[in-house]
């Protein structure tokens, strides 16, 4: 497209055409307050906090979908557009629970940001808010209508992001809501309790459903022995939630969450490391009786199963497909059923004591803990899940200076991490991280990337596909596989992982492994992640979680020294029988 | 004396079939010219040029275009579509069908207001009779053009009048405006290249048809194009529908009606304008007053405040709600009116804020619907209200 001149008050601008007023402002450095636009979205232009003037027109324009023409003249703030941005906001404003303090969001809420920044303070259409109306089911995610400025963003993440569209705008005019198929729960519709829809609601709408009160009060039990796990991504998660700059900051976690009182910090990564152990193993054992033993019931391609909120999907839209799922445990509920057996033998705790924390970027997890199935330790595995946010709520009330907080390390027979584990935090790194282990366990060698680095399954590309080919000499017993080429493939979002299921349940993908993650992004961008997201924080996350696999002395799961030590002293081998006890599930038809 | 001129509604209608096998004799531009020529302008109330649309459907790049037909006569005051579909369904789906020709189309679909049920039957046997005609179908009067017709009922929301409304509607989905551009004629329907016409817009297009450009652009009062057609109801004496040449006055509309001790007339509908005796010599024509077609007339006895209120109450009920202004605003202006029927209001002063909420909605709404829908607010509180206060400061 060729550049066009346009004026934005009063100064020329060369910009591309066919870019939208919005754009062309942001290039100018010209600030537009907006609600409903979100830049991982389609464009709705409904709130009209973005109106600008253009000379020429009898209305005003809605700046985030009016594309510019070549002279356009555009006003930001004049009269008229003060005025119209001053009304929208009042009349928003109006219908709203202004009861911030009570709010999850408060002091970072779009909407009260816009309200401060425009100086509203007599609202001349001042109403009664809308009433206060709680989700009380959900595991996961939370609704309060009484916040909600009916922007859609969250309906558009259901529905564009994540295909799964079960909330919508229902009845109209200012009796409109955003609700489900006849009213149901959350916990009620195919909801895959993601939380895409909170990453991206500009107030506090959407939340979690916390269980921090549940923490603070199992942690001033001097009876109970509270043992804390982190999930990959959280770590370059929580100093954002902190309001500091993007960064790994796995050391300063750890003692922030020591100093909240846990008995022991541990790390979801151990637990990752077996993951990869155990699903690689699946995945060989399954190669082999496809491919050597010509077993037609063994189906291919195996899918992976660490993301609850994928599995939900897969459960409600794609249940011919389980059985392609491994039928390994998620990270979190593996450490769940360890804590509670391995863990508390190893400190000398009686199991019924043990209550087992989990912090996850993650509002799915606290749906999956809940699963009914899993209990395999002779206890609920999982007691409470923190969302990264809820984690840093408790962090600030403790008083805890992050910023100058000491690094520590993380407790002992499982605290032990690989970068393999921690790049579970990043779509393909699963895939990455089983590729490094796999390959070795078939081939006896390396994986032949330039520093263990299998860059085809890294980046944002929303479906990612690698094949990589065995050499004629193989490990004992895996001669099978000699010069066969592995073909694998990688989706986040849950848009693309109903694209590649398309394709796998017409049977036009010859994959033999596939990673799924409901997150654009993978957990970096879960929905429990601190809040706003965008692509370019998103890339930020995930260069985070890669310099900290770079950074760490063991990059490859199979040489976690505690996995070893786990397998030595309680497991005894992959697939062995105390993994099938506490380490792999079934699934649940839910169509 | 004011006259009538019944060309639509005429005792002397041109034979079914006429203006299409003459059509079809011309080159598909050349029925979009003759249109053009017309002037016609929208008969909806929009009054966007005919001709104009029909072109740029025309040139869009894009396979199966469609002629979509707006039967979705929601505006209150209004029936003069349910009278031309009673009286007259062929002249509307000839018109469409030349419409197709004219565009290259073969896909036409009307979409019935939800509260006119009794109207399918009518349309269907219309459409069976053209068919038997070999007026529609395929291989039109012997040659290679085919076109389809379909009726579809709307669900009862007022919003669905609006042309992408209506196409959100036709696909299936909650009856919302759509964000233009892209314009229907280059993404409608499905995507489709897609016009959007009025009941009486097809109907008029046989008669443009057969007597020509010029004869039409002649049939209206001084520079205004055709008839058109008023529904006129309230407080007169002969209610009914009227056809007058484009650009007639008010005051003539209303002698024909026998209004009598008339306080205001409400001309375009609740979205159109309120007007009191004093301006009755104004036009019924685009750029005056709102010629869509409702003329709803108030006695001196009629309370307008209660008729704001009334008005006010359609559009809370009737928004969709998808954009704030609209959403919000209309309630807000119905809780003042309320207020000040309740007698809390004493003041020019504490109403300014709501003058100037009716100037963002009319600015600031996404569609139509919030745009004109404060216009009833701003005519009838200048123009019909007193406050206690006085009205100084608004």
């Amino acid at each position: 497209m060729p550049n066009i001149s346009v004026t934005i008050n009063g100064t020329s601008r060369s910009v591309r055409e066919g870019v939208t007023i919005l754009e062309a402002c942001q290039i100018a450095g010209v600030e537009i307050p907006t609600l409903c636009y979100h830049p991982d979205l389609s464009l709705a232009g409904n709130c009209r906090m973005c109106l600008v003037e253009v000379e020429g027109w009898k209305t005003l324009a809605i700046a985030c979908v009016t594309p510019v023409t070549p002279n356009m003249v555009i006003h930001t703030h004049s009269k008229k557009v003060r005025h119209a941005r001053r009304t929208v906001l009042k009349l928003l404003l109006a219908s709203h629970n202004v009861n911030c303090p009570e709010c999850e969001r408060n002091t970072n809420c779009e909407l009260q940001a816009l309200a401060e920044k425009h100086n509203i303070t007599i609202n001349e259409y001042q109403t009664s808010p809308k009433p206060v109306s709680f989700e009380e089911f959900s595991p996961g995610v939370m609704r309060d209508n009484s916040r909600c400025i009916l922007c859609t963003r969250c309906v558009r993440t259901c529905e564009e992001l994540q295909s799964v569209a079960v909330i919508k705008p229902i009845g109209r005019s200012s009796a409109v809501r955003i609700s489900t198929f006849m009213d149901r729960g959350l916990n009620e519709v195919a909801c895959t309790q993601c939380g895409q829809c909170i990453n991206r609601c500009p107030t506090g709408a959407l939340f979690e459903t916390s269980e921090v009160r549940q923490v603070w009060e199992a942690l001033e039990d001097p009876d109970k022995f509270v043992v804390c796990q982190t999930a990959p991504a959280v770590r370059v998660g929580i100093a954002e939630a902190l309001g500091l700059p993007t960064d790994r900051s796995t050391g300063q976690m750890v003692a922030a969450i020591r100093g909240l009182g846990f008995d022991r910090v541990l790390d979801t990564d151990f637990t990752a490391d077996l993951t990869i152990i155990e699903e690689g193993y699946e995945l060989i054992g399954r190669l082999q009786k496809a491919l050597l033993e010509g077993d037609a019931s063994v189906k291919l391609p195996m899918m992976t199963s660490c993301s609850p909120g994928w599995i939900k999907f897969i459960e409600h839209k794609y249940p011919e497909l389980l059985p392609n799922l491994s039928s390994c445990k998620s990270p979190q509920q593996m450490f769940g059923a360890l804590a509670k057996t391995y863990l508390a033998k190893k400190e000398g705790v009686d199991p019924s004591k043990v209550v087992c924390v989990s912090i996850m970027p993650c509002t799915a997890k606290k749906f999956e803990k809940d699963r009914p199935e899993m209990n395999s330790s002779g206890y609920r595995d999982v007691d409470y899940v923190l969302t990264t946010r809820e984690l840093a709520s408790m962090i600030q009330e403790a008083g805890i200076d992050f910023r100058h907080i000491g690094e520590e390390k993380y407790d002992r027979w499982m605290g032990a991490s690989t970068g393999a584990a921690v790049i579970f935090g990043a779509t393909g790194g699963v895939m990455e991280a089983a590729l490094r282990t796999a390959y070795e366990v078939v081939t006896g060698k390396e994986i032949p990337f330039n520093g263990l680095n299998v860059m085809p399954v890294r980046g944002m590309t929303g479906i990612k596909e690698a094949a990589v080919t065995m050499p004629e000499k193989m490990a004992h017993g895996y001669e099978f596989l000699a010069g066969a080429t592995l073909k694998v493939a990688v989706a986040h979002g849950l848009a693309n992982a109903k694209a590649l299921m398309d394709r796998v349940a017409a049977g036009e993908a010859d994959y033999h492994f596939i990673e799924i993650m409901a997150c654009p992004g993978g957990c970096l961008g879960g929905g429990g992640q601190p809040i706003p997201t965008s692509p370019e924080i998103r890339l930020k996350r995930a260069e985070a979680i890669y310099q900290e696999d770079s950074a760490l002395h063991y990059r490859k799961s199979h040489a976690n020294p505690e996995v070893q030590l786990l397998y030595a002293e309680f497991l005894e081998k992959p697939l062995g029988h105390h993994s099938h006890e506490l380490l792999h599930t079934h699934y649940t038809r839910r169509d | 004396m004011a006259e009538e001129k019944r060309i639509l509604l005429g005792e002397d209608q041109p034979q079914p079939g006429a203006a299409l096998t003459k059509a079809l004799k011309m080159s598909p531009a050349d029925v979009v010219f003759e249109v053009r020529e017309s002037a016609i302008q929208g008969r909806g109330g929009a009054g966007f040029p005919v001709g104009i649309k029909w072109n740029l459907a025309g040139a869009a790049s894009g396979a199966n275009k469609m002629v979509l037909c707006n039967a979705d006569e929601g505006e209150p005051g209004t029936f003069k579509d349910r009278v031309l579909i009673e009286r007259f369904a062929w002249k509307l789906l000839e018109g469409m069908t030349i419409a197709g020709y004219g565009i290259g189309s073969h896909e036409g679909i009307i979409y019935l207001r939800a509260e006119y049920p009794y109207l399918i039957p009518v349309l269907q046997s219309a459409i069976r009779d053209m068919k038997e005609k070999n007026l529609l179908g395929s291989r039109i009067l012997g040659t290679e053009f085919h076109f389809e017709i379909e009726v579809r009922s709307g669900a009862g929301a007022y919003v669905c009048g609006e042309e992408t409304s209506l196409i959100e509607s036709l696909e299936g989905k909650r009856g919302e405006p759509r964000n233009k551009p892209p314009f229907p004629v280059n993404s409608g329907y499905l995507g489709r290249p897609t016009i959007v016409n009025n009941v009486e817009t097809f109907a008029a297009v046989p008669h443009i048809i057969l007597g020509g450009a010029e004869w039409f652009q002649g049939l209206g009062a001084g520079k205004h194009a055709g008839t058109k057609l008023f529904s006129v109801s309230g407080d007169v004496g002969k209610p009914g529908v009227y056809e007058l040449p484009m650009g007639s006055t008010i005051g003539e509309l209303l002698e024909l009606a026998e209004a009598r001790d008339v306080q205001a007339v409400q001309v375009g509908g609740a979205s159109g304008s309120t007007i009191t005796p004093a301006e009755f010599g104004r036009t019924l024509a685009f750029g005056d007053l709102p010629p869509g077609g409702s003329v709803m007339v108030f006695g001196a006895g009629r309370n307008m405040l209660e008729v704001l209120e009334s008005f006010m109450e359609f559009f809370v009920h009737e928004s969709c709600g998808q954009c704030t202004p609209c959403r919000e605003g209309n309630r807000r202006l119905l809780d003042v009116v309320e207020s000040i029927a309740a007698g809390k209001v004493a003041g020019g002063a504490e109403l300014k804020p709501f003058f100037q909420l009716a100037e963002i909605m009319r600015l600031g709404s996404k569609c139509g619907l919030g745009q004109t829908s404060s216009n009833c607010f701003v005519d009838i509180m200048n123009k019909f209200v007193q406050l206690p206060g006085g009205k100084e400061g608004v």
